[in-house]
């Protein structure tokens, strides 16, 4: 018999539900519904253009059910909040408008807005359902040239980039959930580097959702000028609801000649509990396109929350010698669902991607790996490395990897290589004979197994993720 | 999916053709039986590329052409002696020719079978003493239901001549059986349905070559279907070799069910066809079985070869080794498609698959996608895919030996084979396949 038993999930910390006045819209979605949040954010006309041409392929296209490996009940869509504020003051110059139950709610998330407070170097970009409440750090960056700050912000004060770069890597068209998005994101992050500059900072967004009946749709949009850098995190909670909740965001990577992009997500929305009653829906479109010659795109994920995880973040390499990357850690418990994983397009000459994906599946979850390895016939020189491993604990529970392999060019070189085992009696004999205690032994373990994913975050990150993986598989002994 | 609509006519009027000249020999179940396979096909037609299982391989210039199956005995005036360059000396004394899906027994040659053993026509079968085994086994493995695909279908539907080989218990077939499929003058309109059933029952053990072959270069359309059952202890050791004429259509499925400890062991050679595809599908379902599924493609300009394999673990203690390579020259496109399924109870499940490809033209396309699917938390399971062209440096090690550029390049290309062709233990197939590849070093050297 198996010496390693899970018991259960220590208690979700982040499930707790903020107290506050919140302007909401009227359930549904129509193209009143777009209407009314355009009223809302008062946005410019081109800005109702592109969501109502989303709305309308969205009304189109179908709901992708059949090829992810996930089941879930029909999602009625004209049961969702699309619109969801806090109520506070029109402006906000400083941080002390701000509410302050807003601002206790970061506090405990872990996230200080108040600048003395926060750990040295990196600016957050607060959202909290619909909306962003605050952005640190914002007049630091100005100095160096960097923007960053709400979407909002960003299409009232830098129109022409938003209109240059919004859609041109996700169509409004791309999928069923793009089109949702394009159609009612209510905010998000804009960050533009310009060129030869090197963010000072990290950057980084902390999404929260409050309302139990909204969903949330957030845009990111990402641009590095020539030779410029920067390195983004982005952090996810949500209360616990027994019913289940929408969350279809975009992002959209540009990276321009020279250009290096590093996106990192710990992603731990609200999974639901033992039954699988309740839970994020997390359907999101990740997309990079390494534009400029020598540009360099990297995604790392650890994706440890959600009810339903549907997600590919995708490199495409169109410039010369371009590099993607995908370093990704899915953990799956109970009855959570993940299908996660990665495209590379590589359409450039010497473009080289690298995807390292670790999935771990407990419980009576089920975790898939999807990718998709993509080289045309002008990408001469491409080189791909894949590896896909997965650790099952349990009996129950489900490993499946999908690659997609597609080489129309004969100087492409392309791996894949990926392997299913569980935790294995020997090693855990030998650490527990060095007198470490059985939980320890298999924390260490899967550390070792998550390390390739795991040096590849910035150091608070990985710090936490590791805590996150720990405290989510939080097991004992038999 | 209504892609049949135009053709199903031209099927349904062969079909009924069929039921009313085999009414009186056909039982009544083979007559039912056809039945419901044609009314599945005419359900579902022929698959689109928007099926995920289709979607490197469009079959619309089958579903598009105007085939129909015939069933006249043609009277051509084939000997055995012009045989020769179809056959394996291995099996000189053991092999049912099928000429157009029609079986031959004048071209046949049954000497060496064991005692118990019956190798024979299907359609003969049918109205035999076998008839039970035949109702017990036929369909079963390709069974006709809401997941049977419209090839499948319509080769159910067209159930006739064929092979049928029973293995009672502990028979051991002495030398290899060859099944040989030939093309011979065939017309733009010949659709050709070959049927295997092969039943080994427990501790037998046997050699198979299913055998493809075309006489000339024209358009036709093979639509194969072959049912193997391996037995408690039993071993089956079978070859697919595919040499249909470079403009035909070659849709094949091989469909296996293994019992407690059964040993099964295909490798299928691939080279012939304008398309083809091999779906192959082994189900473990009885603890202790092991299977070894190889194949290699060699495809050059104008040729589209797909496989798809599918190795359900279901019962524990089971093994599966699948390496799959290919060679793909000129305007050619590959697409392997391999699936291991382990199921919840699957424990102790040990499967490898391997999927290498060799480009050597910049005109080639390969869409390679292994798929793992695993319910099961105590298993070993591992796949590996790759596609590359030759190593510049041994290629540069071999030119600097003097080696002329060609043949530097077709002994790397061989080499690359042979991990492979080491494995065949049929010398025949050994010296045909070295003559494929090597073929194809003639044809440069000439240039």
């Amino acid at each position: 018999m198996s010496s390693i038993e899970l018991l259960t999930n220590k208690e979700y910390k982040y499930g707790f539900v903020t107290d506050i006045e919140s302007d909401v819209i009227p359930k549904g979605l129509s193209e009143d519904t777009i209407r009314l949040i355009v009223e809302k954010k008062n946005e410019p006309d081109w800005m109702l253009e592109f969501r109502l041409k989303a709305y309308r392929h969205w009304l189109k296209m179908q709901e992708p059910k059949h090829w992810p490996n996930i089941t879930y009940p029909e999602i009625n869509y004209q049961d969702v909040i699309y619109y969801s504020a806090p109520k506070q003051k029109a402006t906000k110059a400083s941080l002390d408008e701000v509410d302050p139950e807003l601002l206790r709610t970061f506090e405990k998330l872990g996230i200080p807005l108040s600048e003395q407070k926060q750990l040295a170097g990196v600016a957050v970009d607060a959202v909290f359902d619909s909306v962003s409440v605050a952005t640190t750090y914002k007049e630091k960056l100005k100095k160096h040239g960097v923007i960053f700050c709400s979407f909002t912000e960003a299409i009232r004060e830098y129109p022409e980039l938003v209109k240059q770069y919004l859609g041109s890597v996700v169509p409004t068209n791309d999928n069923y959930f793009a089109a949702l998005n394009s159609a009612v994101f209510s905010d998000g992050s804009f960050c533009f580097i310009p060129k030869g500059v090197r963010c000072p900072m990290e950057l980084s967004t902390y999404f929260r959702i409050n309302n139990a009946e909204s969903g949330q749709f957030e845009r990111t949009l990402i641009i590095a000028e020539e030779g410029a850098y920067v390195s983004y995190l982005e952090g996810c909670t949500a209360p616990k609801f027994d019913r289940n909740q929408l969350h279809a965001a975009v992002v959209e990577l540009v990276a321009l000649d020279d250009a290096e992009i590093k996106y990192s997500t710990v992603q731990n929305w609200y999974a639901g509990d033992e039954t699988g009653k309740g839970g994020i829906y997390n359907f999101v479109t990740k997309r990079g396109a390494c534009r400029g010659r020598n540009s360099k795109i990297s995604w790392t994920q650890v994706e440890t929350g959600s009810a339903i995880t549907w997600k590919y973040p995708s490199c495409i390499l169109q410039g010369d010698n371009s590099i993607g990357e995908f370093y990704s850690v899915a953990l799956t418990n109970h009855a959570q669902q993940a299908d996660t994983g990665t495209k590379m397009i590589h359409i450039g000459r010497n473009t080289r991607s690298t995807i390292i994906s670790k999935g771990i599946s407990a419980g009576k979850s089920n975790n898939s790996y999807r990718g998709l390895v993509k080289v045309l016939a002008g990408a001469a020189g491409a080189r791909n490395y894949t590896q896909c491993d997965s650790l099952l604990i349990g009996s129950k529970c489900g490993a499946n990897t999908f690659p997609y392999i597609e080489v129309m060019n004969n100087t492409a070189r392309v791996e894949h290589e990926a392997t299913t085992s569980r935790i294995s009696e020997d090693q855990l004999f030998y650490l527990m004979q060095r007198g470490i205690s059985q939980e320890d032994a298999v924390s260490l373990i899967i550390n070792g197994f998550c390390k390739d994913v795991f040096r590849e975050l910035p150091m608070e990150f990985a710090v936490e993720a590791q805590r996150l993986l720990g405290m989510k598989l939080e097991g004992s002994v038999g | 999916m209504t892609q049949a609509i135009k053709e199903e006519n031209e099927y349904a009027a062969a079909f009924r053709a069929l039921q009313e000249t085999a009414e009186r020999v056909a039982p009544a179940w083979v007559a039912r039986l056809r039945e419901q396979a044609l009314a599945r096909f005419e359900q579902v037609g022929f698959p689109t590329t928007s099926e995920e299982d289709w979607k490197y391989t469009n079959v619309a210039p089958i579903a598009r052409a105007s085939f129909a199956p015939t069933f006249d005995k043609t009277s051509d005036d084939l000997t055995p002696d012009a045989l020769a360059a179809y056959t394996y000396a291995e099996a000189a004394q053991s092999r049912l020719v099928f000429v157009n899906g029609s079986y031959r027994a004048e071209l046949s040659d049954l000497r060496e079978l064991p005692a118990g053993a019956v190798i024979r026509n299907l359609a003969d079968a049918l109205t035999s003493e076998h008839e039970a085994i035949l109702r017990a086994y036929l369909a079963r493995a390709a069974s006709i239901d809401e997941s049977t695909d419209g090839f499948t279908a319509l080769n159910t539907a067209f159930i006739n001549d064929g092979a049928f080989v029973y293995l009672p218990k502990g028979a051991q077939l002495s030398a290899p059986l060859h099944l040989l499929f030939l093309a011979n003058e065939t017309n733009e309109q010949t659709a050709i349905f070959p049927r295997v059933l092969i039943v080994a029952e427990s501790e037998s053990a046997a050699t198979i070559i299913e055998s493809y072959e075309a006489t000339d270069e024209s358009v036709y359309f093979t639509n194969a279907v072959v049912e193997v059952f391996v037995g408690a202890n039993a071993r089956v050791t079978h070859y697919k070799v595919q040499r249909e004429s470079d403009a035909a259509f070659h849709i094949a499925t091989t469909q296996v069910e293994l019992e407690r400890d059964a040993h099964y062991d295909l490798t299928t050679i691939t080279l012939g066809a304008r398309l083809s595809r091999h779906g192959i599908h082994v189900k473990m379902a009885h603890a202790g079985a092991s299977c070894a599924v190889d194949g290699l493609y060699l495809v050059g300009t104008g040729q589209h070869a797909d496989t798809h394999s599918l190795i359900d673990h279901i019962a524990p203690h089971c093994t599966s080794r699948q390496l799959y390579k290919g060679i793909l020259d000129g305007k050619s496109r590959a697409v392997f498609n391999g699936k291991v399924f382990v199921r919840r109870d699957a424990q102790q499940t040990d499967a490898q698959q391997t999927n290498k490809n060799l480009l050597l033209s910049t005109d080639a396309r390969v869409d390679t996608k292994p798929q793992l699917e695993i319910f099961a938390d105590d298993v070993k399971c591992a796949h590996g895919a790759t596609v590359g062209q030759l190593e510049e440096e041994e290629l540069f090690y071999l030119l600097s030996r003097g080696l002329h550029t060609e043949l530097a390049r077709n002994l790397l290309t061989y080499g690359f084979a042979e991990e492979l062709v080491e494995k065949l233990k049929i010398e025949s197939i050994k010296a045909q396949l070295d003559e494929a590849i090597l073929n194809r070093l003639h044809a440069r050297l000439e240039v």
